[in-house]
C-alpha cells in the first residue's frame, strides 16, 4: 500500500509545477506591475523603470518564474496593493478561520448525510425514502447562496438565534480563552449548519443507489445463503461496500468545502480565505489573487490525492502490490 | 418414492413473482424429492424456473414481491412456514448453495478465510483457530494447491476456477445434507468444469450429502447425476433416473432437447431446432400443454386438458399424454408409440 501512496505522491509532484507555472503566467498577463500600489503618480517613468530593472521584471519570464519559486518556498508571495501588508501574513491570519468552518462543515455534513442515505436505501421506496428524497431535491434545486441568504434571515433575523456577521464577538475578543472557543464556535454554527444541509444532497443520493446496487448484489445473496441474520448483512456486507465510493469522494468534497467557503464567507461576512479572495478580486488585488489561486490549486491536488490514499486503503482492488 | 432416505420432499410448490401488481407463476406446482447420496440434475433451457426453484428452497425472495404455496419438507420442518432467522438456522448450515457467478458472488472487498469463516461464524461454536484450519482443510478439499496463501487473498486474485473452488468450500463448510449447485460450471472453461464436476462428487461421496445441480448443460447431467428432472415453462415435463431420461426419453420436450444437441456421428449437417420460444410469465396460459405450440403438427386432441404426470416405468413419469404419439415431423412413420 505505501508503494501505492508513494507513487500517487510522486505523480503530484509535475501536477504542482504545471500549476504554478500556470498561475504565474496568469498573474504576469494581468495588468500592472508590484510597484503599481506604492507610486504616486508624480513618480518618475525612468525611476520605475529602474526599479522593475533591479527587480527582475525585464529578465526572461522562466527567469521570473525561477525567482519566484525561490521567493515562494521563502514564504514570500510579495505585498498586497490594497493592504499594503505581506500576502503571507494576510493570508495566515485568515485561513485558519477558513479551516475551521470547512473542517466543521465536513464533519456535520458527514454526520448528516451517512445516516439519511443508508436510512433512505434500505427503505427504498417508503415514507422516510420519499421524504429523504424529496428532501434532496428540493435541496438541489435552490442555489447555495439563496439557501444562505434564506437560513440568515430566518435563523439570524426572524429567530435571531445565531450571529449573522464576523467569526468572532467584539466582547469575546478580549477576554478569556474560553469565552473566545465558544464566541468562534458560535459563529461557524450557522453557516457550518447550512453548508452541511447543502453538502449532504450529492452524498445522501450516491450512497442510496449504493446501499440499493449492494443489497441487490450476488455477494449478499451469498451472504444470506449462508445464514447471515440481516443486521449483519447490512453491517458486514451492504455498508462497508456502499461506503466505498463515498470516501473516495471525501478528498474530491474538500474542493467543494473551498468553493463553497467562498459563498459562505461572502454572504456571512465571515473574515477566511474567501472573503478574502472575493475582496481582493473586487479591487484587482492581484497579488492576494494569485496567491490564493495558487494555495486553492494545491488544496485541490491535495483533496485528489487524498481521494486516491483513501481509496487504496478501503479498496484492495487498487493497491499495488 | 416415499422411501426412508427422502430428506427433502418438495410438494405442489408454486412460486409467482409480482409483476405490475400481479402475482404470475414463475414455477407451478414442483412435486420433487431428494435422497442422500443422490445427484438430482433439473435441467431446462433459460426461463425455464430452475433457479426460481433453488432460490425458493434456500427461502431467498423477497415475501413482498412472491408468493409461494405448497410445503417443502426438509428433514421433518416445512421450510416455508419459518420466518427468516428460523430459515438462517438452516441456510448454509443444512443447505449449502453454490452459485452461477464466481466473479460476483464473493464480496470483493473480504479476504477469502473471511469469506468462508463467517458461514461458520454463525453455526458452529469454533475457535478462532479452529475455523482457521477448517478453513484451511475446506480449501484444500476443494483442490486450492496453496490454502495458505488463498485464504488470505482477495478475490479478484484468484482466477474463475479457484473462485467457484471457494463458493463450494463456502457452501459445503458446515457440512449441509442438502448441497444446491446453481449452473455451477457455466461460467466456466470445460477443463475447469471437469474439475469442479469432481469436486462435488467427491464431497458428496464424503458428506453422504444430497445434491440438487441446476443446470442447462446436457453433457453436466449425463457426466454426473443418478436422476434427472426435465423443467419447461416452469413445470416439470419428466422426471426419472439419468438412464431412463437419456435411453428412453418420453417427452417431446426431452426428446427435443436430446435431439437438439450437436452429435459428432451425426451425418445430417442440420442440428434440430425447437420452434419458438418459452412464452413470457405473463403470456403463461393456465390450461393445456405448455409445450404443446412448440410441436404444432401434434393434434391438439393428443394433449391433455390439464397435463398431469404419468409413470411410464417405475420412478420414470411423463407430463401430458402427448407423448404417446409425439414424432418428429422428418421422422414421421418411423417412430410411432
Amino acid at each position: 500500500m505505501w508503494k501505492t501512496i508513494l507513487r500517487r505522491f510522486l505523480i503530484m509532484i509535475p501536477e504542482v509545477i504545471i500549476l504554478s507555472i500556470l498561475v504565474f503566467l496568469l498573474a504576469k498577463a494581468m495588468p500592472g506591475d508590484p510597484f503599481t500600489g506604492s507610486i504616486n503618480p508624480k513618480a518618475d517613468p525612468q525611476q520605475i523603470h529602474h526599479l522593475m530593472k533591479i527587480n527582475g521584471l525585464y529578465d526572461p519570464w522562466y527567469q521570473q518564474y525561477w525567482q519566484w519559486v525561490v521567493h515562494l518556498f521563502h514564504g514570500n508571495l510579495g505585498n498586497s496593493y490594497q493592504y499594503q501588508e505581506p500576502v503571507t501574513r494576510l493570508i495566515a491570519g485568515r485561513a485558519g478561520n477558513t479551516l475551521w468552518l470547512a473542517l466543521f462543515t465536513m464533519i456535520l455534513t458527514y454526520a448528516f448525510a451517512l445516516p439519511m442515505g443508508v436510512f433512505a436505501g434500505r427503505h427504498e421506496g417508503k415514507l422516510p425514502d420519499t421524504i429523504i428524497r424529496v428532501y434532496t431535491y428540493v435541496t438541489y434545486c435552490i442555489p447555495f447562496f439563496v439557501i444562505l441568504v434564506i437560513g440568515i434571515w430566518i435563523f439570524g433575523y426572524v429567530f435571531g438565534w445565531f450571529p449573522t456577521t464576523g467569526s468572532i464577538s467584539a466582547e469575546a475578543s478580549g477576554s478569556g480563552w474560553l469565552q473566545t472557543i465558544g464566541s468562534r464556535f458560535y459563529h461557524i454554527l450557522l453557516p457550518g449548519i447550512l453548508g452541511a444541509l447543502f453538502g449532504t444532497v450529492n452524498i445522501v443520493q450516491y450512497l442510496r443507489s449504493e446501499v440499493i446496487d449492494a443489497k441487490g448484489s450476488d455477494y449478499v445473496r451469498t451472504a444470506r445463503s449462508k445464514g447471515v441474520p440481516s443486521k449483519d448483512i447490512y453491517r458486514h456486507h451492504i455498508f462497508r461496500n456502499s461506503l466505498l465510493p463515498i470516501a473516495a469522494f471525501a478528498g474530491y468534497s474538500i474542493t467543494g468545502l473551498l468553493n463553497g467557503s467562498i459563498f459562505t464567507e461572502t454572504v456571512f461576512s465571515y473574515p477566511g480565505m474567501g472573503l478574502l479572495f472575493v475582496n481582493s478580486i473586487s479591487y484587482r488585488d492581484y497579488t492576494v489573487i494569485t496567491a490564493l489561486v495558487l494555495i486553492y490549486g494545491i488544496l485541490n491536488l491535495i483533496g485528489t490525492l487524498l481521494s486516491d490514499i483513501i481509496l487504496s486503503i478501503v479498496d484492495p482492488r487498487i493497491r499495488i502490490e | 418414492m416415499e422411501t426412508a432416505s427422502n430428506f427433502l420432499n418438495i410438494k405442489d410448490v408454486s412460486t409467482a413473482f409480482k409483476i405490475n401488481g400481479q402475482f404470475y407463476d414463475a414455477i407451478s406446482h414442483i412435486n420433487l424429492q431428494v435422497h442422500h447420496d443422490e445427484i438430482l440434475a433439473i435441467v431446462g433451457e433459460s426461463g425455464c424456473g430452475k433457479s426460481t426453484l433453488a432460490t425458493t428452497i434456500m427461502g431467498l425472495h423477497d415475501p413482498a414481491e412472491t408468493k409461494i404455496s405448497g410445503e417443502i419438507d426438509f428433514e421433518g420442518t416445512n421450510l416455508l412456514k419459518l420466518d427468516d432467522d428460523g430459515y438462517n438456522d438452516f441456510r448454509g448450515a443444512k443447505i449449502g448453495m453454490i452459485f452461477q457467478d464466481p466473479l460476483s458472488a464473493l464480496n470483493p472487498l473480504k479476504r477469502i478465510e473471511d469469506q468462508i469463516s463467517e458461514v461458520m461464524d454463525y453455526h458452529t461454536s469454533l475457535s478462532k483457530e479452529e475455523k482457521h484450519e477448517r478453513v484451511l482443510q475446506l480449501l484444500d478439499e476443494v483442490g486450492i494447491v496453496n490454502p495458505k496463501r488463498t485464504a488470505h487473498q482477495f478475490p479478484h486474485e484468484l482466477s474463475g476456477g479457484m473462485r467457484q473452488r471457494v463458493i463450494i468450500a463456502i457452501a459445503i463448510a458446515c457440512k449441509p445434507d442438502l448441497i444446491i449447485a446453481d449452473e455451477p460450471t457455466t461460467a466456466l472453461d470445460v477443463t475447469i468444469q471437469a474439475q469442479i464436476l469432481d469436486v462435488l462428487r467427491d464431497i458428496q461421496k464424503e458428506n453422504h450429502a444430497g445434491i440438487i445441480l441446476i443446470t442447462h448443460d446436457l453433457g453436466v447431467v449425463a457426466e454426473t447425476a443418478d436422476r434427472v428432472a426435465v423443467m419447461y415453462a416452469g413445470q416439470i415435463v419428466e422426471e426419472g433416473t439419468a438412464e431412463q431420461v437419456f435411453n428412453t426419453p418420453e417427452h417431446p420436450y426431452t426428446r427435443s432437447l436430446l435431439r437438439s444437441m450437436p452429435q459428432r456421428d451425426n451425418e445430417n449437417d442440420d442440428l434440430y431446432v425447437i420452434k419458438g420460444n418459452v412464452p413470457s410469465l405473463q403470456k403463461m396460459p393456465s390450461t393445456g400443454d405448455r409445450f404443446a405450440p412448440r410441436i404444432p403438427w401434434v393434434p391438439a386432441s393428443a394433449h391433455e386438458e390439464n397435463p398431469t404426470m404419468h409413470e411410464v416405468a417405475p420412478g420414470h413419469e411423463v407430463r401430458c399424454t402427448c407423448y404417446k404419439e409425439f414424432s418428429f415431423p422428418d421422422q414421421k412413420g418411423s417412430v410411432t408409440a
